[in-house]
């Protein structure tokens, strides 16, 4: 690829070279005028600055070339890259979301093919010819009524779509018995704490950190002794999650690609988010689309002498924080609810990691 | 105007200038030299982006005690793109951009002598020359400059301890900032009074040309937004150098908790997009005016819906400052709120949607004439629809959710603002050079620098969708933390290869414009065969801008191909016909 790269820019530079030779061949030009005088003026006399009808005629084809080139672009994109996206949604809230995308992809798809053919049709189509009028055409009520007029309705639509998946997925007030978690960020690491037996999770505040107590919980609370702090973030399958969001030094967004989950954390604040699992790591492993996926990172990966990579969710940090914002990483495991319970279990609650 | 000969000096006729044609070269210039140093810095982290571990004696070579062994460190990286998005917003596509047209354009075309007031229009330019000045000087401090990403967001922004760029580097960003929003500001005052006071015999608001309502409008989203920086910045100065907690609290780092107490930075997030996303279209807007202009001259057909074209300047003017919600979705604020933004900012697709067909109406049964001025603004309705569309998706907040903050989110408003705003500077300088220096840019280096860049700018922001939608976050030194993404290196490196194509590319523009201000051919009085009144004043632009009286404005500025003349323009100083009725 950096090959790739160089001859670009070797082709770049002579390019420049080529044109930059052209422009300094301006230079003093010796006329002679009609009393042969002799007259000096700058600059070659026969290059004509404003577009003769040559001109208009390859630029209007290669804007039609443009736009088949464009279109491939376009197709090349959707089609190829396909292996490259998201696989499918993980949660079931994030179903919603990925029907919404596609409506409005589909839409914005059409317009886009509709409206770069015209542009670069047009301007093909028409480009100028000497002595041709062009249309006096200044206005159209009609016309502007109709292209006010759709856009409105369509977009009606997707509003009204947007808000109810929007409301749908950030309503969390009537939620039955979730499982509460926090996530809490900090320069560049992720925790998290469970809420334990009686699902409440015990206060925090920063002014609590001390030793082993790295969030900060306020260990006065009566809530806090059954808390479980933990590195790795497990999730059962088919339960809805509640994540509280803390952050201790500067603002950090929770990214949750898969399951179509982000919230930023907040200094001085709690901030939420809620989704159901739909698959367990297990079974996003062996989806179609992942399976796809991982086959194309593995092969790049083994050009590289890399060891092959497997499947996992995982929540990244997606609002810049600082010189390891690239690498603020947790795994995320999403197991059957009766494992879930297990590993649990085998946790340290607060009161014992404190003790 | 009493005397408009008299003596000039050098310093008066070059320096301290109060002409506004002179005022408009000079913020050109600076403009200029500003947008080099943008895309350089571009270029640079797109390396890195592309070949993270190699490493490259460029990177060397500028960054001095920001790398090691020719691989830039990660804090480098994040003050790289800061200021790269501080340049190229604000001072080459604000004062670049904005400054530069708007200066040489409004007396011009409304029959002024000048701008109302000379003196404050040069106060407006040094000040914009002193920002540029400390934001270049920032870059040379030893922490190095701001990296807190051109949001400023704090806390980042206000502890050194979470990054070093937030030490001198971030006062010298904010110190910057707020002579520049002064400057904005005392230029947009001088604008809104002199497009409201100065207009010649019979230039009635309804006969203004676009570029003239595109002003007007972005000179008062200016004047209404500009100042919520100012004192988004003060406060933060306050935080950061005095010790209140307007957007601190709870904050634990190095070891130790920090007093704030009780401020939010989400309040800092609602002051900075409250000028924020306005500055979006203070920055579109004027290009969207030039192109108006252009493709009507060039078309040689009025522009499509004259009326409703200035209907949507105002709507959009009007939406975009209570938007600015958008870019909250995700940031704790009330999900209700999320609703409210939600519907304003869609609404916003529809007269974006009637600019964008107006445009294509008007090339419609035209004569198309392809000077280079007019490839870039057909570029720009181009780059201008598709970077509009995925506005759609951003706008959703239940879509923004896993798009926000990804690459999607940088393809988008890179196209849609950056390319599209960029091409209408371009097509503003192809056009109105005549204008400014007398002479012709060269014709074939023009062709060359828009197929080049046009070409390199999908190559580089299309596919940058993709990564996006495969969930990379933006702002990130490195994606091989994450196996996730090894599947993305390859797009990568096609982006940056077409990245620095392009940028490469613009040394064209570049030998174009400075070889062609001593060595272009002489321009004629009108050379592009337009109506609007600037075309009427001697190449060689004289103090005062015409020599006896101003011509008066008798018609409005799109009279091109009208049935009944022999010529296909009528321009606006001349008498209608009798019988003939003003379109």
């Amino acid at each position: 690829m950096l090959a790739l790269f160089y001859i670009f820019l070797a082709v770049a530079v002579s390019l420049g070279i080529w044109q930059v030779n052209r422009l300094t061949s301006y230079g003093k030009v010796i006329l002679k005028n009609d009393k042969n005088e002799e007259v000096s003026a700058i600059a070659k006399l026969e290059e004509n600055p404003i577009a003769t009808e040559k001109d208009n005629d390859i630029h209007g084809k290669l804007f039609l070339a443009f736009l088949v080139g464009f279109y491939i672009l376009m197709g090349y994109c959707l089609f190829f890259l396909n292996d490259i996206m998201l696989p499918e949604s993980a949660s079931i809230e994030g179903e919603n979301d990925d029907n919404l995308f596609l409506i409005s992809f589909v839409l914005i798809g059409i317009v886009q093919f509709a409206t770069q053919g015209l542009l670069f049709f047009f301007s093909y189509k028409y480009r100028g010819i000497n002595n041709r009028k062009a249309l006096f055409y200044a206005d159209s009520h009609k016309l502007e009524l109709i292209w006010t007029a759709i856009p409105t309705i369509v977009l009606t639509v997707l509003i009204g779509y947007g808000l109810y998946t929007w409301n749908t997925v950030m309503d969390l007030s009537e939620v039955e018995n979730p499982i509460v978690v926090e996530v809490y960020a900090q320069q560049f690491n992720w925790q998290a704490r469970y809420a334990g037996a009686d699902n409440t999770l015990g206060r925090g505040n920063v002014r609590n950190i001390e030793g082993v107590n790295t969030m900060g919980v306020d260990l006065t609370d009566v809530n806090a002794a059954d808390d479980i702090p933990v590195r790795e973030l497990h999730l059962p399958k088919g339960r809805k999650v509640v994540f509280k969001f803390r952050s201790q030094d500067v603002l950090h967004s929770a990214y949750m690609p898969h399951f179509r989950a982000q919230m930023n954390c907040v200094p001085g604040m709690v901030t939420e988010f809620g989704f159901t699992p739909k698959f367990t790591t297990e079974e996003m492993r062996v989806q179609e689309e992942t399976v796809r996926k991982v086959a194309g990172i593995n092969k790049i990966r083994k050009e590289k002498g890399e060891d092959p990579y497997e499947f996992d969710y995982v929540l990244l940090c997606n609002k810049i924080c600082g010189a390891s914002h690239y690498n603020m990483q947790m795994k995320i495991i999403v197991e059957d609810e009766a494992d879930f319970n297990n590993w649990l279990k085998q946790q340290k609650t607060l009161a014992e990691v404190v003790k | 105007m009493s005397d408009h000969h008299h003596k000039e000096t050098f310093v008066t006729k070059y320096i301290f200038s109060q002409d506004h044609k002179m005022i408009s070269k000079q913020f050109l210039i600076t403009g200029i030299i500003m947008g080099v140093i943008g895309v350089l810095m571009s270029m640079l982290f797109r390396l890195q982006i592309a070949w993270p571990d190699h490493s490259f004696s460029i990177v060397e070579a500028f960054l001095g005690s920001h790398q090691t062994d020719g691989i830039m460190d990660p804090d480098m990286y994040l003050a790289l793109v800061t200021i790269h998005g501080t340049i190229m917003v604000f001072f080459v596509l604000t004062a670049g951009l904005s400054g530069t047209f708007s200066n040489l354009l409004i007396p011009l075309q409304i029959g002024a002598r000048d701008m109302a007031s000379g003196f404050m229009n040069m106060i407006s330019y040094w000040m914009f020359f002193i920002s540029s000045v400390i934001m270049v000087i920032s870059l040379f401090v030893e922490a190095g400059p701001a990296s807190a990403g051109w949001t400023i967001y704090p806390p980042l922004s206000a502890l050194p301890q979470a990054i070093p760029g937030s030490g001198m580097g971030m006062t010298l960003w904010l110190v910057s900032m707020a002579i520049f929003v002064a400057s904005s500001l005392i230029g947009s005052l001088n604008y809104i009074v002199t497009i409201l006071n100065l207009r010649t015999k019979g230039m009635k608001m309804t006969r203004l040309p676009l570029t003239m309502w595109a002003f007007f409008i972005t000179a008062i989203i200016g004047v209404v937004s500009f100042p919520v920086l100012l004192s988004a910045a003060l406060l933060l100065i306050f935080d950061r150098s005095f010790g209140t907690s307007f957007y601190l609290s709870d904050i634990f780092i190095s070891g130790e908790v920090l007093h704030y107490q009780g401020g939010s930075p989400v309040l800092f997030e609602h002051l900075f997009w409250f000028l924020g996303h306005p500055e979006v279209y203070i920055v579109l807007l004027p290009a969207l005016g030039i192109t108006s202009e252009i493709i009507a001259t060039n078309s040689r057909k009025p522009i499509f819906g004259y009326r409703a074209m200035i209907g949507s300047i105002m709507a959009i003017a009007f939406l975009s400052t209570i938007v600015w919600g958008h870019h909250m979705f995700i940031s704790g604020m009330n999900p209700f709120l999320g609703s409210v933004f939600t519907f304003t900012t869609l609404l916003i697709a529809i007269p974006s949607a009637v600019k964008a067909f107006n445009y294509i109406t008007t090339l419609w049964k035209g004569n198309l004439q392809m000077n280079p001025a007019m490839l870039f603004s057909i570029g720009l309705v181009s780059t201008f629809i598709t970077g509009g569309l995925t506005g759609i998706v951003l706008g959703d907040s239940a879509l923004d959710i896993n798009v926000h903050d990804t690459y999607f989110v940088v393809a988008h408003f890179h196209l849609v603002m950056g390319v599209s705003a960029i091409y209408g500077m371009y097509a503003g300088i192809y056009h109105w050079f005549p204008k400014m220096y007398g002479r012709m840019m060269d014709k074939t280096l023009g062709y060359w620098h828009f197929w080049i860049t046009a070409v390199a700018a999908y190559g580089v922001f299309f596919p940058m969708h993709f990564i996006g939608l495969a969930g990379l976050p933006r702002r990130y030194y490195t994606n091989t933390a994450f196996p996730l993404f090894d599947d993305l290196s390859d797009v990568n490196v096609v982006i940056t290869i077409f990245a620095l194509i392009g940028g490469i590319a613009q040394i064209i523009f570049l030998v174009n414009f400075f070889m062609s201000i001593y060595k272009g051919k002489k321009a004629e009085q009108n050379p592009w065969k337009s109506t609007t009144l600037e075309w009427t004043t001697p190449v060689e632009g004289i103090h005062g801008n015409w020599p006896g009286k101003i011509p008066s404005v008798e018609r409005w500025a799109y009279d091109y191909s009208k049935p009944g003349h022999d010529v296909d323009f009528v321009p606006q100083n001349v008498p209608l016909k009798d019988g003939e009725e003003e379109s």
